[in-house]
């Protein structure tokens, strides 16, 4: 193979000036974890909510988190995310839809991208929360009926918090996911990560390093991911439950 | 007390009670017994409506538990009840197990619900655990636990499900000594119990069912004395000849 390796690529200025390749790869890095971070908020959010309404004995209620599920992740991410950014401005009503057509470019692919990756993730974080919650004993439920509590109370104080702890290892499968899927978002033009690594490659003609550095970042968002949810996990563990030591 | 009146209870097709008529008067103790499959757990889930069920009438201190305009939660709150597998939230301590419902359904204050729940816990023995987990505690403790939780509500009744059966022997009688004392004190009590020690020392009425019906229902002297049914007859000879 007769390729060229330079390491040194990073430390050199772009063409633009002023600033090397290496910061705008952590530049793509920031827009990729914030991406992340606020679809993953959405996601947590509304995966919750939908998640315990497919749980309750109510058939509109159920039904409706139902279709939401399967809407959402029977419908591949590109799709979703060219329908955010291409055909929901046109749907929205019309002074929305103009003030967001008219917003920074960046604004714009930033807002449909994290809707779109927050609504998707949500789903199947909502399938989480379901198998939790479906997991507990049904005498669970029994119980926070016996002392009076009411349909709200039960998930609030008895179904829920046990639920969340049972789905922490899952979850974080599906909160790495997110930082990996998040790279779709280049293809609405967002200078995410994986976006940088392109560029990088079109101005440098050094693919391998660049998208060596990528590998290695991604990755490291990941490790740190499944740190933190390692913490998270350890941090709320039931006491004397399976799994909670003594 | 409890009042149930006519009641039938189908799922689907399958008719899984049939009839029951009975009645629980204050501060009276009906062990209500019977083979599995007979309908016993049923029926006492469907005194707080944990069940549903067709056909018939149930009141308790003179509400309808089958009115639909009936606020089951509010009902549900002062009827105490245990069952089979304790159902102690897992997540809670054992002072927060008895403390929740106080301050969440009757308005409880912090104080208030912690100092009635200790008293409580130290009634069932178990002072020492109040800051351990569910997980923590052995089923007989547990169980104990959850009687604490349900008394910690001001019951004007309570309902036990099978409340020794899911325990090893050496525990059954440590729960048994609270829902003795407890039926010592004037506790109105439907126990759903094999335990015919227990029956025989504090039940006034021994109720007996077979197939989705009660097939006895009688003093406890008189069951114990002479059955009147030979269903109840063979079931007696099977448990306690040994």
């Amino acid at each position: 193979m007769n390729y060229n390796w330079n390491w040194g690529v990073f430390l050199s200025e772009t063409p633009s000036g002023g600033t090397t390749y290496l910061a705008w790869l952590f530049e793509g890095l920031q827009w990729t974890v914030m991406l992340s971070l606020s679809a993953w908020l959405i996601a947590l959010l509304v995966g919750f909510v939908i998640g315990v309404l497919r749980t309750v004995p109510h058939r509109g209620w159920s039904t409706l988190a139902t279709a939401y599920v399967e809407i959402f992740r029977n419908i591949p991410l590109l799709v979703q995310l060219f329908l955010w950014y291409f055909v929901m401005p046109e749907l929205l009503p019309e002074a929305w839809g103009m003030a967001f057509k008219q917003s920074h470019p960046l604004t714009q692919q930033f807002l449909a991208a994290m809707v779109c990756l927050g609504l998707f993730t949500a789903a199947r974080v909502a399938e989480q929360v379901r198998a939790g919650i479906e997991s507990l004993p049904k005498g669970q439920w029994a119980a926070g009926q016996a002392l009076g509590f009411t349909l709200p109370q039960i998930y609030r104080y008895v179904l829920v918090p046990m639920a969340a702890r049972i789905v922490v290892p899952p979850l974080t499968s599906e909160f790495l996911n997110i930082f990996k899927n998040s790279a779709v978002a280049t293809t609405i033009g967002l200078i995410e990560l994986s976006r940088q690594a392109q560029q990088l490659v079109d101005y440098t003609a050094q693919p391998y390093e660049a998208f060596i550095a990528v590998t290695v970042l991604y990755l490291a968002i990941n490790v740190v991911v499944m740190f933190l949810m390692r913490r998270l996990e350890q941090r709320t563990r039931v006491p004397g439950f399976i799994g909670g030591g003594q | 007390m409890i009042e149930i009146n006519q009641v039938s209870k189908w799922y689907g097709s399958f008719q899984v009670l049939t009839d029951n008529t009975t009645r629980i008067n204050t501060g009276e103790v009906v062990v209500v017994c019977g083979p599995s499959g007979s309908g016993k757990s049923t029926l006492i889930k469907c005194v707080n409506g944990l069940e549903a069920f067709q056909q018939g009438t149930i009141t308790v201190n003179g509400v309808s538990v089958g009115d639909p305009a009936t606020n089951l939660a509010k009902l549900r709150s002062h009827v105490g009840m245990v069952f089979q597998h304790f159902e102690l939230f897992p997540h809670m301590s054992i002072t927060e197990n008895l403390t929740i419902a106080q301050t969440k359904v009757l308005g409880r204050s912090q104080d208030e619900a912690v100092s009635k729940g200790l008293a409580l816990l130290d009634r069932v023995g178990l002072r020492a655990q109040a800051d351990k987990f569910p997980g923590q505690l052995s089923g007989g403790q547990q169980q104990r636990v959850a009687i604490a939780r349900a008394l910690a509500m001001d019951p004007i009744c309570m309902l036990f499900d099978e409340p020794t059966s899911a325990l090893d022997p050496e525990m059954i009688n440590e729960v048994l000594d609270v829902m003795v004392e407890l039926a010592q004190e004037g506790m109105t009590m439907m126990c759903v119990t094999h335990e015919m020690g227990f029956a025989r020392k504090v039940a006034h009425r021994v109720v007996f069912m077979d197939h989705g019906q009660i097939v006895e229902d009688a003093a406890k002297d008189a069951f114990f004395g002479t059955p009147r049914s030979e269903r109840a007859q063979q079931f007696l000879s099977k448990i306690l000849n040994h």
